[in-house]
């Protein structure tokens, strides 16, 4: 069952005959996703390992029947691919892609908002992964098994080593919601799938410095969520204004601290973790 | 990044924001010059990016240009909360009959923007939203719709604008959100706008904040950039690194900027334990780790007089951890005898077991390698307190 990503997806790649569009369109084959089309303007009829490539999302879809698309396209690009996904009402449509200006995420946030007809992962993420049944984006698919722990952070590697340390306990999803100031799906979003998927027993949430999406978590998972969930938070080291990395990693005066957020995630009832591993153990201890 | 307000205000005047005559100069002629011309009182105040520069002394009227010379000379070259004014801003100084807040901002909770604006300018904003909540409106702005005159009629009526000037508040509203569009800003504010006797509504100072990731459409951006060539920051950035200077004694590099702030965290826990021992530096070479970038980062961490040892915490996920491992070799064979400080590694993930091969196979004398994160953060811990002691 898993969240958002199942057996019956049908992933298309816009950007397939870019480099890193070719390369991670071989990895999720090859980790058994059914991709299905590419979208590259002005591309039509070409393939990558058989697989066609269309000229727009509308006519992949309407060939293919495809019902998830990953975005691989340059920053300068994305938004009119998003927005050409969004026209075509893709239910899902996962955004790679890094580096974009806040102000066209923004738009195409709004856009898909206006239109509700498709949810946005990403972007600046590493996409989502169903271990075992389907994969859209660029998380490595051999770290771990099918399992009934689901997981959403910021990181993509954080991510990867939570996968590692849990990897005996598999996952039924792991969402990478990524980096960025304006992201498409929420850790809330994420924690009420898991919440309501029956296949999902405990939930991970990592967080880092930056906004206040963890203490809105915080809040949701205590009034909502009735799953065991443990935490993890980056950033106890970060300095107030600077960028660690992700775009929308920073420390705004008193706001969006690491300290703030483990706060108020305990006080949610939140076992958190003080490195990866502490958390990955309580996990253990919960689910053994 | 954040701009300078001479920046902000020169973006202001781009765009047909009213400002007040000024210049921006490093040195006292300079400084007479620019009072001279605007021939009338003038304000200098000090170019830092820092808050609270009023109250530091790097703000003061000069009824003239003898005077100028005066206060341009103790701002210039003066110590605010660790910055050095190196800049100072000669404006013509105002007749204040009232002063106003105004600002748009990236609202990351609500995914669009936020309009604030207040009666009650010229004192800190976070104060006026603590104290007296009901005087700053808030007024949420679609990024589709934007701020149309209609908009910007509705944010000035909110924030209980005197009507006589609710028309000259929303024509300046509409123009900053014109700057906050077309310069890709994730902040424009003015603080205060002001209100002069002759009935004028000035933008006498502005914060702005740009879109790093909008650099590519926006070239005139690059030159706002001032970071001093020399510094470590400055260095990595030239080589497409991502990187932040801290105070500390472990050199820290990883991939992915998660998993490297997380490193910092864990580095710091163990070095409670000795000493207070803590994280030198986050740099993230990124998802791949190729051994160029590993050995550019090397060379930049090993380089920074205060680190005593290195942590490289590489989890392979699309990597292999082999090729993580022979990037690290090939990184410290390029360095050669630049490498003189213990460099403690922890690869996991992919292909782990034969990444640790390698990189014990080689047994390079200054690099350790340690299975978990956890034990590897304590031991280069423990290394940098010996060095540090030593």
């Amino acid at each position: 069952m898993a969240i958002w990503l199942n057996k019956d997806s049908k992933i298309l790649v816009q950007g397939m005959t870019g480099s890193e569009g070719t390369k991670h369109t071989r990895r999720m084959v090859a980790s058994g996703s059914h991709v299905v089309a590419g979208v590259t303007p002005g591309k039509a009829g070409a393939d990558v390992d058989g697989i066609p490539v269309f000229n727009d999302v509308a006519s992949a879809i309407a060939a293919t029947g495809a019902n998830v698309s990953v975005v691989f396209v340059p920053p300068k690009f994305a938004k009119a691919a998003v927005e050409e996904a969004v026209d075509a009402k893709i239910p899902l449509c996962v955004v790679i892609t890094e580096g974009i200006p806040v102000h066209d995420t923004a738009r195409f946030f709004q856009y898909a908002v206006n239109a509700g007809t498709t949810r946005i992962i990403g972007p600046n993420c590493p996409g989502i992964i169903s271990p075992g049944v389907s994969n859209a984006g660029i998380i490595p698919a051999d770290i771990t098994k099918p399992g009934r722990i689901g997981l959403v952070s910021k990181s993509g590697t954080l991510t990867y080593q939570m996968m590692y340390e849990l990897r005996d306990f598999g996952f039924s999803t792991c969402v990478g919601i990524g980096g960025d100031p304006i992201i498409g799906t929420t850790h809330i979003d994420a924690l009420e799938a898991f919440q309501n998927d029956p296949e999902t027993d405990a939930i991970v949430v990592i967080g880092e410095i930056g906004g206040d999406a963890e203490e809105r978590a915080a809040a949701y998972i205590k009034d909502h969520v009735t799953k065991p969930v443990v935490g993890y938070v980056a950033g106890f080291t970060a300095p107030e204004g600077k960028t660690m990395g992700h775009a929308g990693a920073i420390v705004s005066g008193s706001s969006g601290t690491a300290a703030a957020k483990a706060e108020a995630l305990e006080a949610a009832g939140v076992k958190l973790g003080r490195t990866p591993s502490a958390a990955a153990e309580l996990m253990r201890q919960i689910l053994s | 990044m954040d701009l300078y307000e001479y920046q902000a205000k020169q973006l202001f005047g781009k765009h047909g924001l009213p400002i007040t005559a000024g210049d921006v100069c490093s040195d006292v002629d300079t400084a007479v010059a620019i009072a001279e011309s605007i021939n009338g009182p003038v304000v200098v105040k000090a170019q830092v990016k820092v808050g609270g520069r009023g109250k530091a002394g790097g703000v003061k009227l000069a009824k003239d240009p003898a005077q100028t010379r005066e206060v341009a000379d103790a701002i210039l070259g003066m110590d605010i909360k660790g910055h050095t004014v190196h800049k100072v801003l000669v404006a013509h100084a105002a007749d204040i009959a009232e002063e106003y807040y105004v600002s748009f901002l990236l609202d990351r909770s609500n995914r669009s923007f936020l309009a604030m604006a207040s009666v009650e300018g010229g004192v800190e904003i976070e104060e006026v939203a603590v104290n007296n909540p009901e005087a700053l409106a808030k007024i949420r702005v679609d990024a589709l719709e934007g701020v149309t005159p209609e908009k910007a009629r509705e944010i000035a009526k909110a924030a209980k604008f005197d009507e006589a000037i609710q028309g000259q508040v929303a024509d300046i509203l509409v123009k900053l959100w014109e700057v906050m569009v077309a310069e890709d800003a994730t902040l424009v504010e003015v603080n205060p706008l002001v209100l002069t006797p002759t009935g004028e509504v000035l933008a006498l100072d502005g914060k702005v904040t740009i879109d790093d990731n909008a650099s590519y459409r926006q070239p005139d951006h690059a030159g706002f950039d001032d970071s001093a060539a020399d510094d470590i920051e400055a260095r990595a950035k030239a080589m497409d690194l991502n990187y932040v200077k801290l105070q500390g004694d472990v050199g820290i590099i990883g991939n992915g900027a998660g998993l490297v702030m997380s490193t910092l965290d864990v580095v710091a826990y163990a070095g409670e334990e000795f000493g207070g021992i803590k994280p030198a530096n986050f740099l993230d070479i990124g998802g791949g780790a190729s051994a160029e970038v590993m050995a550019n980062g090397l060379d930049i961490v090993l380089n920074d007089p205060e680190v005593q040892a290195v942590f490289v915490n590489i989890f392979g996920g699309i990597t292999a951890c082999d090729a993580v491992a022979n990037g690290i070799l090939q990184a410290v064979d390029q360095l050669g005898e630049r490498v003189t400080k213990p460099i403690v590694a922890r690869i996991d993930g992919n292909n782990a077991v034969e990444g640790r091969a390698i990189l014990n196979k080689a047994n390079h004398k200054f690099i350790e390698l340690v299975d978990t994160m956890d034990a590897a953060a304590r031991r280069v811990a423990e290394l940098a307190a010996a060095r540090k002691g030593a």
